[in-house]
């Protein structure tokens, strides 16, 4: 193996040997070790031609198209910062970006809290019908398209939907409306879709990590007198941190990169209300034909969700290693 | 451990509820297919009559065996390449000697948080000036390289923790690189690599922003791309557009109940791993 090969160079080489000897052999190890790489290379190399063809190269591209202004089909013209400086202060902007992290409440916190406690619940029937039962369904939302979840729920708050004829038959006639068409509402129930959507891959991230927990801790803490939010707090969370983080990176980039279903239940409106990032890039390419600033916009999500997801994903590894 | 009897009960209850929110958007779905076409029906309410033709009526209005057609070529076109280069790359990655090793590493590793929406715009160009617009290709290809990074990553993880004995005891039976690969390390790596399989299928299944900017035509798109199309197409009938949707999930749910084993074992392994 190269590894060992490496650790054996340089222990052999003689003290005695002239800096040219020691410079030519160097070369000549370099080189022989990156003979000895190419088949991996090689290997490497298809995986590598898709990605750098079709995700690298119009990365770039998208970041290049950025500093022009471009209908799609004339001349561009260089116009350096300036669709960056629109980002910041053109509100039709801007609001798409705080619909997007206002989402974050209802994609990942929501979700994330439901999960956790379904899945403290479910742990305690072991492996009985019922929990088997609960986590199947639970999670079936994560598995079919986010497409048909917004067919489904467009039917559902729809102004003769289920939810207002739930409303209407406890009474709140009052409160029915067209939730996803209204200004106050829109926003809320879209949100109300993703935690649908998110909380069954939140409750299967934490019933992951709450099987590895000792029995035994449990013991101790009931020992100890400990109730059930007692034994929660202090025995279920502090094991299941690494999976929580998990949890949140997940749905953190779901919130800030959702289309599908704001673009099936509402396409962005009504007004601005519901517009999120993907879906204003779509409309500024597609539709105004405002390239470079769709791909700057494109360029404020992809660093957004990084910048977002690097702090959370540090959060996760040192608190594991720990 | 022994829970008490009242804190199990309470927990019944919860699961119970929890279970039945969850299932009424599949419910209100079904009960509505069932109604007359061209009617507002009410929430859930049950038709006088069931029309269960809405399911041959929605398949033949959508053209849903061309659909259907559409989406399998697409997931033959996506899955196996994706299985095969990924599976090569991670096993380079995690198991041989490469050059630059780290240095690939990290610029897969970028391409994980990356959001679609990031390169749509140039990719439109690009599936254009290759003449591939409208055609199975622009979704095929655009999705193996997007699959490329959480493939590799996948696969390399599975293949740096295989015994490196293994590896050795071949070499000393004479075996190449290439054997080692086809003869000892994909057999033994099925299960990591059916459950990418899973992954992947699921996904070109339920991918929906390709398909509405680089196909025009629903009947060469994904599923979901074209039942977003049938949204558009159906959107006021409400009891056709809901046996299409389910006609349309059906598929996915059957396969994920099939294989929910590997499904969810493959999904956590993903998520804690990417």
């Amino acid at each position: 193996m190269a590894s060992t090969w490496r650790t054996s160079t340089g222990t052999t080489v003689p003290a005695e040997e002239s800096s040219g000897d020691i410079r030519s052999r160097r070369r000549a190890d370099r080189a022989r070790r990156l003979r000895a790489g190419l088949p991996g290379l090689a290997l490497v190399a298809p995986a590598l031609f898709f990605y750098a063809v079709f995700v690298l190269r119009p990365l770039a591209a998208t970041v290049q198209y950025s500093f022009y202004e471009w209908d799609g089909i004339g001349p561009s013209t260089w116009v350096g910062v300036d669709n960056y400086v629109r980002l910041f202060t053109d509100p039709e902007l801007i609001g798409p970006i705080v619909n997007a992290f206002q989402l974050i409440l209802y994609f990942s916190i929501i979700p994330v809290i439901f999960g956790v406690i379904s899945a403290a619940i479910i742990r305690k029937f072991g492996s009985s019908k019922l929990a088997l039962a609960s986590r199947t369904v639970l999670f079936l939302p994560q598995v079919i398209p986010l497409v048909a979840a917004g067919i489904m729920w467009t039917w559902i708050m729809a102004t003769n939907g289920v939810l207002n004829q739930g409303l209407a038959l406890v009474g709140l006639d009052g409160v029915t409306r067209a939730w996803l068409g209204d200004f106050d509402t829109a926003l809320p129930a879209v949100g109300v879709i993703g935690a649908w959507v998110n909380v069954g891959l939140c409750m299967l991230l934490m019933l992951a990590g709450m099987t590895k927990i000792d029995p035994a801790l449990y013991e101790a803490a009931r020992l100890d007198g400990a109730g059930a939010i007692r034994e929660f707090v202090s025995v279920t969370l502090p094991a299941v941190r690494q999976e929580l983080g998990v949890a949140i990176i997940i749905t953190v980039i779901s919130a800030l990169r959702s289309f599908d279903i704001i673009f099936i239940s509402t396409q962005g409106g009504p007004g601005n209300s519901t517009l999120v990032p993907g879906l204003e890039i779509y409309y500024l390419a597609f539709f105004s034909r405002e390239i470079g600033q769709a791909s700057a916009l494109a360029v404020a999500l992809t660093a957004l969700v990084l910048i977002v997801v690097l702090p959370l994903n540090r959060l996760t590894r040192t608190e594991s290693t720990s | 451990m022994s829970p008490s009897k009242r804190e199990l009960l309470l927990g019944r209850a919860i699961l119970i509820f929890v279970m039945l929110i969850t299932l009424v958007p599949f419910v209100t779905l079904f009960v509505t297919a069932l109604h007359p076409p061209g009617t507002y029906p009410d929430g859930i309410s049950l038709p006088e009559e069931y029309h269960w033709d809405n399911f041959i009526l929605a398949f033949e209005s959508a053209n849903m065996s061309t659909m259907l057609t559409s989406s399998l070529l697409i997931e033959l076109g996506v899955v196996p390449i994706s299985l095969l280069v990924a599976t090569l790359a991670g096993f380079a990655l995690g198991h041989l000697q490469v050059p630059f090793r780290r240095t690939l590493f990290v610029v897969f590793i970028l391409g994980l948080t990356l959001p679609f929406e990031g390169i749509i715009v140039p990719l439109y160009y690009q599936i254009r000036d290759y003449g591939f617009l409208n055609t199975q290709l622009a979704i095929i290809l655009p999705l193996i390289g997007l699959f490329m990074p959480f493939a590799v990553m996948w696969m390399r993880a599975h293949f740096v923790n295989m015994p490196h004995d293994l590896t050795e005891a071949a070499k000393v039976d004479g075996a190449s690189t290439w054997q080692l690969f086809w003869r000892v390390h994909v057999p033994l790596s099925r299960p990591a690599i059916a459950s990418l399989a899973i992954l992947l299928f699921l996904w070109t299944w339920n991918q929906f922003l390709l398909a509405i900017v680089l196909v025009d035509d629903p009947t060469k798109r994904t599923m979901a791309g074209a039942l977003g199309a049938f949204q558009g197409q159906w959107g006021t009938d409400i009891p056709l557009l809901c046996a299409g949707s389910l006609l349309i999930l059906t598929p996915v749910l059957v396969v994920f109940l099939v294989f929910q084993r590997q499904f969810v074992a493959a999904l956590l392994q993903g998520a804690v791993k990417g």
